[in-house]
């Protein structure tokens, strides 16, 4: 079985690795569901979550991740803003790896930490929980294993609305789409894309009501509406909703087929309007649900232990 | 004491010397060039070139300040090792190089280390915050051959006019370096592809062209002399070929790495292959290589940025701008002559007579009667670059473990070898 010393992003991967984390994910469904949520997979496994950037949902998913699967796991919050001068990052990192742990999971606000500290961290495994705007692939890995639930990613078009230019989500999204086949489709003003971005071969649109047909998922990215408001990439939340929110309008619009999707945490009322978010439609909690699968699947193959057993 | 550098290959881009002859150094000077029988020491440069030492007019020493990066001596060792014997020193020390007080202190310990010669640029504005105008003349007076910020633009376009306008009342050079810092703003590397794919704040090319094409207007209407510091996009390129076919006084230098890489260094997140101006497209590259084959740009100079190793291990963004140069500027650059961009004539007088003139420095020549200032190197000597063994305290380099072509074989500063097959004298 394909073994993995680390897990840094999208790029980089094959078909098959990626193929054999959603099946090893979706074999670890069951066991969330299951009375006794528990499996000895990970047992004597050390796991360190080492999140410098805030983050609910993401460091939950893995702690639960770990636990059902028997390994140990630690929590670490640094803030970033002690950690931001680089060495105490690179001692952080090495001070921890000194602890023995097998993984390390790491969420930074710099692109390329988990690159940068795989450098100097010789017997530890590093999973990337997001690196400024650079990769989240667990994410990425989420939403296809949803997909694949939902029947199949496969020549699907994807639409991911927002804030592409900050997005991390978006970056693994197309990186993911050329291995996986399916087409991204981007939609956001000028403000909000980033440099040359059509060089990944997907396709732009400024327009979100000209890319709705066609597409069988809309991706609704978080906006950060400091972000926004502050660098003038949009004038105020309000044309921002109106422009590219998600509303009951532009659902009907896509047709009932069409799924929504959302890496969380939402904002209501701004990228996607509370009917629609809590519309049949939407497929979010079961983004977070297997979300926990897929980080069993990723935390698993990073021990080096193959296959589903649980 | 006389010295006989035998039967190698001079080039005197200022004389229009071209040819293998011998060179006669006598008490420090350049007694004759030509056939020589013999003298007190002689070095055999047999299939070496011979040019005058090389001048690298941007440098940036950290004495005073940040020593622990790099010193005078340190930065003069490294320069010796990369053929270059005279340099320019830029004010972005701690404090500031923008009294004289502190031009006469870095003048004064260049001149005890004695390996090279030393020549601070001032500051433009004092404490580079790009407010007021220094003391231009009396900064001048202190020894300071040129005006910059560099490390930062001056910013503020009436604040540039006026130092224009008054640096050049006096005849004084200005040297920008160009960055419109509301485009730049939180970027690491230039924006673009890699930036894209990379997830990091980009810096766009129109943050130079912009600058420059301002930065030319003023020139035009102040008719003051102006200086593009490290140039590096196409933009940039095409705005200083129009002015300067327009008549103006308007120059430009280049940075080795900039004509020899591109943004794709950076594409694994390669924090010594971070500078400002970044790295550049392919497009960019070839602009510049395009500019100094045409003559649009006259010099090459490093940019030579030493940084601390702690300074750049913290990941791309965080890392400090700046690589080191010194001592691979020569072979860098000597891709020119192999690729036929420039003859080796063209290369030498970009980094010696070329900056000499500029700067209105004696040197940049092997004239008979000039101080002996020479640099021998083998071109076509390969090695392979190990940051462990560079003479800079600093070791931020993007050609580690590259293999480099052509090496510096021997220095000599007024007369005397300072640098030998690798080792320092003094």
């Amino acid at each position: 079985m394909k073994q993995f010393r680390h897990l840094f992003g999208i790029a980089g991967m094959s078909r098959e690795q990626l193929e054999y984390l959603l099946n090893l994910g979706e074999s670890f469904i069951d066991v969330s569901r299951r009375p006794i949520k528990k499996a000895p997979t990970l047992r004597g496994k050390t796991i360190i979550n080492l999140f410098f950037e805030n983050s609910t949902r993401t460091r939950t998913s893995f702690e639960i991740a770990g636990k059902r699967l028997s390994a140990d796991v630690i929590n670490i919050s640094a803030s970033t803003s002690a950690t931001k001068k680089g060495e105490s990052l690179l001692d952080t990192g090495q001070t921890l790896a000194a602890m023995q742990p097998h993984v390390l999971v790491i969420r930074h606000s710099i692109a390329g930490t988990c690159e940068f500290l795989a450098e100097y961290l010789d017997n530890t495994s590093i999973v990337n929980a997001g690196d400024g705007a650079h990769e989240h692939p667990t994410q990425i890995l989420t939403d296809l294993l949803t997909l694949r639930l939902a029947g199949g990613y496969e020549n699907k078009v994807i639409t991911i609305v927002g804030d592409i230019a900050h997005s991390r989500v978006a970056r693994s999204h197309l990186h993911a789409a050329r291995l996986m086949g399916y087409r991204v489709r981007l939609v956001a003003p000028k403000t909000l894309l980033p440099a040359e971005v059509e060089r990944y071969g997907c396709e732009i649109s400024h327009d979100f009501d000209a890319a709705i047909p066609g597409s069988d998922v809309l991706y609704m990215l978080r906006v950060q509406t400091e972000r926004l408001t502050d660098n003038c990439s949009f004038p105020s939340i309000r044309e921002y909703h109106e422009a590219y929110g998600l509303n009951r309008r532009r659902l009907a619009a896509a047709g009932d087929d069409c799924l929504v999707m959302h890496p969380g945490p939402m904002n209501r009322g701004v990228e996607i309007a509370t009917d629609v978010a809590d519309s049949a439609s939407a497929c979010i909690l079961e983004q977070v649900e297997h979300g926990v699968a897929i980080r069993m699947a990723v935390l698993t193959a990073l021990c080096g232990e193959a296959g589903g057993e649980a | 004491m006389s010295l006989l550098i035998r039967g190698g290959h001079v080039i005197d881009p200022a004389n229009g010397i071209d040819e293998v002859c011998d060179v006669l150094v006598e008490n420090g000077r350049i007694a004759a060039i030509g056939d020589v029988s013999t003298a007190d020491e002689v070095i055999d440069a047999a299939g070496c070139h011979v040019c005058p030492g090389l001048i690298d007019m941007h440098v940036h020493l950290r004495e005073p300040g940040q020593e622990w990066k790099e010193d005078i001596e340190s930065g003069s060792r490294a320069a010796v090792a990369g053929g270059v014997t005279t340099f320019c020193c830029m004010p972005n020390t701690e404090p500031r190089m923008d009294h004289a007080g502190i031009v006469l202190q870095v003048i004064e310990r260049a001149r005890q280390v004695g390996l090279c010669n030393v020549h601070p640029i001032a500051a433009v504005s004092r404490n580079l915050e790009g407010r007021e105008l220094t003391e231009m003349r009396e900064l001048a007076r202190a020894g300071a051959v040129a005006f910059s910020d560099d490390g930062m633009p001056v910013w503020h376009a009436g604040v540039m006019r006026k130092a224009l306008e008054y640096a050049s009342s006096f005849g004084f050079l200005v040297i920008q370096h160009a960055e419109e810092l509301e485009l730049t703003s939180g970027g690491c590397i230039n924006e673009g592809w890699v930036s894209t794919r990379l997830g990091v704040a980009g810096m766009p090319a129109e943050g130079e062209d912009a600058m420059i094409a301002r930065d030319i207007m003023l020139t035009r209407r102040a008719d003051a002399r102006y200086h593009v510091a490290h140039i590096s996009t196409a933009g940039a390129v095409e705005l200083v070929r129009r002015a300067r076919s327009e008549g103006l006084q308007v120059t430009a230098e280049a940075a080795p790495h900039h004509f020899a890489m591109t943004e794709e260094e950076v594409m694994h997140f390669n924090a010594d292959a971070k500078m400002s101006p970044p790295l550049r497209t392919e497009e960019d590259r070839q602009a510049v290589i395009e500019g100094l084959r045409d003559g649009t740009i006259e010099v090459i100079a490093t940019d030579h940025a030493p940084h601390h190793e702690d300074d750049k291990r913290c990941g791309l963004s965080c890392a400090a701008f700046g690589i080191v140069g010194l001592e691979t500027m020569l072979p860098v650059s000597l891709e020119l002559v192999s690729n036929n961009v420039l003859t080796m004539s063209g290369l030498i007088a970009k980094m010696t007579s070329n900056p000499a003139r500029l700067l209105g420095l004696e040197g940049g020549t092997l004239s008979e009667g000039a101080v002996a200032d020479i640099c021998i190197f083998d071109a076509g000597k390969r090695w392979r670059l190990d940051r462990d063994r560079l003479f800079s305290r600093s070791k931020n380099t993007p050609w580690h473990g590259k293999e480099m072509t052509g090496q510096v074989t021997h220095t000599i500063k007024s007369g005397r070898v300072v640098f030998r097959e690798g080792v320092i004298d003094g």
